[in-house]
């Protein structure tokens, strides 16, 4: 098993038609057989998109006709900044269920309004900012690294792209593999929190353990702690591996005044890794280990 | 981006905001000359940098003895000798680090009489994803003291995007600052005022402390801080050309020319990494083995060729840096595109200190082979760990 996405998932592609986009789609069609159905552009709709090696998709002048037409179920989007937000709307007024933005910068206030709209819907967003999410062997969504994953039993979820390779790199090292990665993306205004992808890893037969990294800034990862505390009490509990990053990073750079107050005054990386081990969580001191401190609590 | 106290008080005058008469000078010659269109018959003679505390700072070229950042002055000709005194100085607070900043923009602003100073802020709350605002009866001091002594004056009310700020919304912010009168009448009309501003120009922190009620019982905005959005500036030219240069780190500065994230740090170990989360992980990688990173530097996803050489070109002349960390794991990002820009920029300016290189993900091949190719003198790593040590070991045993 695995969540979220599986060998059947059906993907359409915003911003299929740029650079990013061709790469990228080329890399997951590459990755056993990923079902990148068609893409998406509003003014090149009813083309036809080939890659290098001649293999061909079509293209669509709407999110909902590229639907309609290929029974797609998630989107991808690599559309640039300015167009990102306005792209996840489209996909989710086209109620795709399951949406990836991978795009990074895009500005926070439009993101407001996209969190708005995702309310007030069925849709799942991930990101953006963030690397999309991968199931072993069955499916590829983003631009994580192929080459690093292996099918196996550990999930991992992250704030962070390049951690997150990080964390599958070492499990795959060890031997242990992954059933679903997902990378939620660093920007402050998101789609899917840690708990929503916890709560599904926790409902996965296949994933036995959990990899959970999290970074400096907001309280997610204390939510996430308790959430997994709590959850511990009702007798679901998984062997969950944690890391926060950004021990050492100057305080003040990014976050301004009020916002440590509103999130009364929390944020920093101590507070996070007391939070995590009061949850049973083992926090790893190092990101070069977790795979290493997997297979050693492993063994008990 | 910051911008100084001036300018946020016209750009929130033009969207309505109350605000004192006042001037901003860069030299003595303009104090004189517009301070006396002023209408007195008090003044405040106030530093302009981007760090708060300028009140309670010091000049680092004068005694111990002298006033802070901000002071009152009660004539023309006392405004001048003031302006004399602080321009060009180095003004330290608790926000500008020992460094402290120079004081090139002075601002005076026609003297007002308090009756109360309240704290007033916006910002997005990224708990719910929604604009807040934060305010507090409790005006003029460091938030952060109220909120540690008596958190329950800080009172947080957040805006439903697609209603904006509604009349039930004012009402509360008024309840909560306690405003009466015609300074409640002010409120009710400004709150949505400056909301309307904080989106429509994509601020990340509007902070008026104190907005004052004044002994005629009107608001007036008497300090403003204001931080906008790096991620929009795209669309706002005007807020661009706000920015002051002298404010910046000049390698900073450098590298946001290349759009590339840097921050300068203290240590002898520089950084060249993709991705902002591996990036903090680098430099607490390197902690925990006994070093200093000497900046945080994320090249981050597609960068060229060209500008993966301008950072590396950044990070080699500091002069500071003993050994240099390249980390990649390659995603978005491919190894081949990172080989590329290291060898061209070592061609170009040399290498002088040991470099440890640690490729993986996209393309890894690629870029080793472009790496062995050139015969540059690298100290190659397998994983974050063994890097982390090798450059560690380098550094120490030079």
């Amino acid at each position: 098993m695995s969540i979220l996405i599986n060998k059947d998932t059906k993907i359409l592609v915003q911003g299929l038609t740029g650079k990013t986009g061709t790469f990228h789609t080329e890399q997951a069609l590459a990755y056993h057989g990923t079902q990148m159905v068609g893409g998406v552009h509003p003014k090149k709709g009813g083309k036809v998109w080939t890659n290098s090696s001649g293999y061909s998709l079509p293209i669509f002048a709407t999110v909902a006709e590229g639907k309609e037409k290929t029974g797609a179920d998630a989107s991808v989007i690599y559309v640039p900044p300015a167009g990102a937000a306005d792209a996840v709307i489209e996909a989710i007024e086209a109620e795709i269920g399951l949406i990836i933005c991978i795009t990074e910068g895009i500005p926070v206030l439009d993101m407001v309004r996209v969190k708005a709209r995702l309310e007030k819907s069925k849709s799942r967003l991930i990101g953006p900012n963030c690397p999309g999410i991968l199931t072993p062997e069955e499916c590829k969504i983003g631009i994580l690294p192929s080459s690093i994953f292996k099918k196996g039993f550990v999930g991992i979820v992250s704030r962070s792209g390049t951690l997150t390779y990080e964390a599958v790199f070492q499990t795959t090292n060890e031997g242990l593999g992954q059933t679903t990665v997902i990378g939620i993306g660093g920007d402050p205004v998101k789609g899917m929190e840690f708990i929503d992808v916890l709560e599904m890893f926790l409902a996965d037969d296949a994933t036995k353990s959990i990899i959970m990294i999290g970074e400096i800034g907001g309280t997610a990862e204390e939510k996430a702690a308790q959430f997994l505390k709590d959850e511990a009490k009702k007798g679901r509990e998984k062997l969950t591996i944690g890391f926060i990053v950004g021990r050492t990073a100057p305080p003040g750079r990014t976050m301004g005044h009020a916002g440590a107050v509103i999130s009364g005054g929390k944020g920093g990386a101590e507070d996070k890794i007391a939070a995590m081990e009061e949850a049973g969580i083992h926090v790893c001191s190092s990101p070069a280990k977790l795979g290493a401190m997997l297979t050693e609590v492993l063994k008990g | 981006m910051n911008i100084h106290e001036y300018q946020a008080k016209r750009l929130l005058y033009e969207y309505g905001a109350p605000i004192a008469d006042g001037v901003a000078v860069y030299s003595v010659e303009q104090a004189e000359k517009w301070t006396k269109r002023l209408p007195g018959p008090f003044y405040v003679v106030k530093s302009q940098i981007h760090a708060g505390g300028r009140g309670k700072g010091k000049f680092k070229e004068l005694g111990p003895d002298a006033k802070g950042g901000v002071r009152l002055s009660y004539s023309v000709e006392e405004v001048v000798a003031n302006v004399r005194e602080m321009l060009g100085c180095t003004l330290v607070t608790e926000q500008t680090g020992l460094a402290g900043k120079q004081v090139n923009r002075i601002y005076i602003e026609n003297g007002t009489n308090i009756k109360r100073e309240l704290y007033f802020s916006l910002l997005v709350d990224r708990v719910v994803g929604r604009v807040a605002f934060v305010v507090s009866t409790e005006g003029g001091m460091d938030i952060e003291t109220v909120a540690a002594k008596t958190s329950d004056k800080i009172i947080t009310l957040r805006v439903d995007p697609d209603k904006g700020v509604t009349r039930d919304d004012a009402d509360k912010l008024a309840d909560a600052l306690n405003l009466e009168g015609p300074a409640r009448e002010d409120g009710l009309k400004l709150f949505p005022i400056f909301y309307r501003a904080f989106v429509e120009k994509d601020m990340s922190l509007l902070e008026i402390n104190p907005l004052i009620v004044m002994d005629n019982e009107h608001l007036r905005v008497l300090d403003a801080k204001i931080s906008f959005d790096n991620n929009a500036l795209f669309r706002h030219p005007d807020i661009v050309a706000l920015s002051d240069i002298l404010e910046e780190n000049p390698k900073e500065i450098e590298a946001s020319k290349y759009d590339l994230a840097y921050v300068a740090l203290d240590g002898n170990i520089g950084c060249m990494v993709n991705g902002a989360g591996l990036a903090m992980a680098t430099m607490d990688i390197i902690k925990l083995y006994g070093a200093n990173p000497a900046n945080f530097l994320d090249v981050g996803g597609g960068a060229s060729e060209d500008k993966v050489k301008a950072a590396f070109k950044i990070i080699a002349s500091d002069s500071n840096v003993k050994g240099i960390l390249v980390n990649i794991f390659g995603g978005i990002m491919r190894c081949d595109v990172i080989a590329k820009g290291v060898v061209a920029a070592v061609k170009e300016i040399g290498l002088k200190v040991p470099l440890v290189v640690r490729l993986e993900g996209t393309n890894v091949e690629r870029g080793k082979k472009i790496l062995q190719d050139n015969n540059l003198d690298i100290i190659p790593a397998d994983d974050l760990d063994s890097a982390a040590q090798k450059i560690v070991a380098a550094v120490k045993g030079a």
